[in-house]
């Protein structure tokens, strides 16, 4: 107590730390839009902007990759067999005697297509059937989300093997129809709570009382505003359709040779792991890698785009 | 309560059935009979005597009612592949150890890494949070499949305390259940941070530490109990995952679970073996829903009240 009657508070005790009374006049010179305040925040964001330029320099890897090394991807070569990484073999070669290099960015165009592809349609496929749900309401809403509700409680990976297996072609085509045909659910969900939450939201109603258009409310209301939830899901999602790749290849069922991926590379290499593990480590380093990178890039958007959620 | 759980359980039936169905024509309707997929050359008399042995001859619809009546019987159908080995004796002889491996895992996933989120959430932004979401980042971003192979790698080549393959003692679930909790506990870790961190905003906690609750209480009564519910629900996801994790970890570490069956059935294309293992998959995950619905609706009066409206 005597101590703080001895105080006495002087001038400076009341400065204002980090805001001067001139900044405060001062106008914005532009006011910036949504999307351009979004992009100044993922571009402070240094985590997010790191994984994304490593990211994207994988995508070029993987473009310009195989164009790189002097060897074919597919090209055997038996008295070359097992070789560990060297000058000549960048990332050492197979058990046939196959650059290793080349197949790993070849591999890896396959596993980050899959990625993109996926969330794209899946994300695509659960905004038109959320979005038509949610604008229809009552009993068209309440069925299609029964049928939701029901292909959502049959575990995702045994749908996907499921389809593997009828479908019996392992091309890039059938695997994505494998994992998307039950994957849009969670998106569908999403979207169509969103379109309600809006479409309860006062300036929706106060647009409606005004006279303002169906359309021009969805053009300037429900879509903008679900389309930054969707971005942030659609690269939350690109990890799972890689490791669903990663998974089936795995187990047999995915991309078969001679065209490969991360998750067949790594397959493959994991029978004689022991004795050669740079041949499972550089394919399975890369798919964590991409993962993470995703996952990041995914977090900074959140933050960017939607700042309530910010932690 | 009674009406909720009744509910549930009937609408778990009407899925399990569905998916049932779904399941068998989707199997039936693969091109060309099962036995000619798997033998090539077969004389012509003795392929339609193994057609009409397994009863593939008749018509589609035939096969699914006698189909659906041996399932109301417990019997899930036996292996093409190998004869005499039935779907269910399979399941109930190995099923045990891949609900074991399972059944640990998860245990532990969910304790350390609701603990782990607990610890994250009241220590935001210090140090021992970036730590932990640094490391529940990798355990949700690194397959299992790496995990298994550099687990097996560091205990055969660097330090072989524990052994690397085959089943018995209980010294060989150890790198199994390592494996296959760092999913569940990465996940549980991640949503329990961000679930307290949510709770901790809230008007009665504020409350509690206006009238002069000490931090232990707040956290115990205030905090973890109601951070603990939307943890609940990802139950459901963490058993799927545990699906995922069994097929690999039970491949890699050469454990006989149902998970081996599961793959080796995929690589043999034994399709009945594969319809009634899908069954059992599908039935214990819906059953986990089930069970993770029921468990919020005691621990939460407000869902049962939502459910009642």
């Amino acid at each position: 107590m005597e101590n703080t009657k001895s105080y006495v508070p002087c001038q400076e005790d009341f400065v204002i730390i980090g805001c001067d009374d001139a900044a405060t006049e001062q106008m914005p010179p532009v006011s910036l839009t949504y999307w351009q305040h979004s992009f100044r925040r993922f571009k402070s964001n240094k985590v997010a902007l790191v994984s994304a330029v490593v990211l994207l320099l994988i995508v070029v890897m993987t473009i310009v990759g195989p164009l790189m090394s002097p060897y074919d991807m597919e090209v055997v070569d038996l008295s070359q067999r097992n070789l560990w990484p060297s000058a000549t073999y960048w990332f050492g070669t197979d058990q046939l005697g196959r650059d290793l290099f080349s197949r790993v960015w070849e591999g890896g165009r396959v596993s980050i297509i899959i990625g993109l592809l996926g969330s794209l349609i899946v994300a695509l496929v659960g905004c038109i059937y959320g979005g038509v749900s949610a604008y229809f309401g009552g009993r068209v809403d309440n069925l299609m989300m029964r049928v939701v509700e029901i292909l959502s409680s049959v575990p995702h990976l045994l749908v996907v093997i499921m389809m593997s297996i009828v479908l019996d072609s392992s091309s890039v085509g059938t695997l994505l129809f494998a994992m998307c045909i039950t994957g849009w659910c969670p998106v569908a969900r999403l979207v169509r709570s969103q379109m309600l939450q809006i479409s309860r939201s006062e300036y929706v109603m106060a647009a409606k009382v005004m006279g303002v258009k169906p359309l021009t409310s969805i053009m300037t209301h429900f879509i903008p505003n679900t389309l930054s939830i969707i971005i942030v899901n659609i690269t939350f999602r690109i990890p799972g359709f890689i490791f669903g790749e990663a998974f089936l290849s795995y187990v047999g069922l995915g991309v078969q040779p001679p065209a490969t991926s991360w998750g067949a590379l790594c397959s493959a290499a994991s029978l004689n792991f022991l004795f050669y593990p740079y041949q499972l480590i550089i394919p399975a380093g890369l798919i964590a890698l991409t993962m993470l990178c995703f996952t990041l890039i995914g977090d900074g958007l959140r933050d960017a785009l939607d700042p309530k959620l910010r932690r | 309560m009674a009406r909720f759980i009744i509910k549930r359980v009937f609408y778990m039936i009407l899925v399990l059935w569905i998916v049932t169905t779904i399941t068998f024509f989707l199997v039936h309707s693969i091109p060309g009979d099962p036995v000619s997929a798997m033998v090539q050359d077969l004389p012509e008399e003795t392929r339609e005597l193994y057609l009409e042995q397994y009863g593939f001859d008749q018509p589609k619809i035939v096969q699914y009612i006698r189909f659906m009546k041996q399932l109301l019987q417990g019997d899930l159908g036996s292996s093409l592949r190998y004869p005499g080995r039935k779907v269910a004796e399979i399941a109930s002889s190995f099923a045990p150890v891949s609900a074991q491996i399972g059944g640990i895992a998860l245990a532990i996933g969910f304790t350390v890494g609701t603990i782990l989120g607990i610890i994250a959430a009241l220590n935001r932004n210090r140090f021992s949070d970036r730590v932990i979401m640094i490391l529940a980042l990798l355990g949700t971003t690194i397959p299992t499949f790496v995990t298994a192979s550099l687990l097996q790698y560091v205990f055969t080549v660097v330090c072989p305390i524990f052994p690397t393959t085959g089943w018995g003692g209980a010294e060989h679930m150890v790198l199994p259940v390592a494996c296959m909790c760092v999913g569940p506990l990465a996940t549980y870790a991640r949503y329990m941070r961000s679930s307290v961190l949510d709770t901790t905003s809230q008007d009665y906690v504020l409350t509690a530490e206006a009238k002069g609750a000490r931090t232990p209480r707040i956290v115990m009564f205030h905090i973890f109990r109601n951070s603990f519910l939307p943890c609940l629900t990802v139950l459901c996801t963490s058993v799927a995952s545990i699906f995922s994790g069994s097929f690999i970890v039970e491949k890699i570490f050469a454990i006989p679970g149902l998970g081996t069956y599961f793959i080796s059935a995929i690589n043999d294309r034994d399709y009945s073996m594969i319809l009634g293992l899908n069954i059992i998959f599908t039935g214990i995950y819906i059953l986990s829903v089930l069970v993770t619905d029921i468990l919020l609706g005691v621990l939460d009066p407000r869902i049962r009240l939502a459910e009642k409206n």
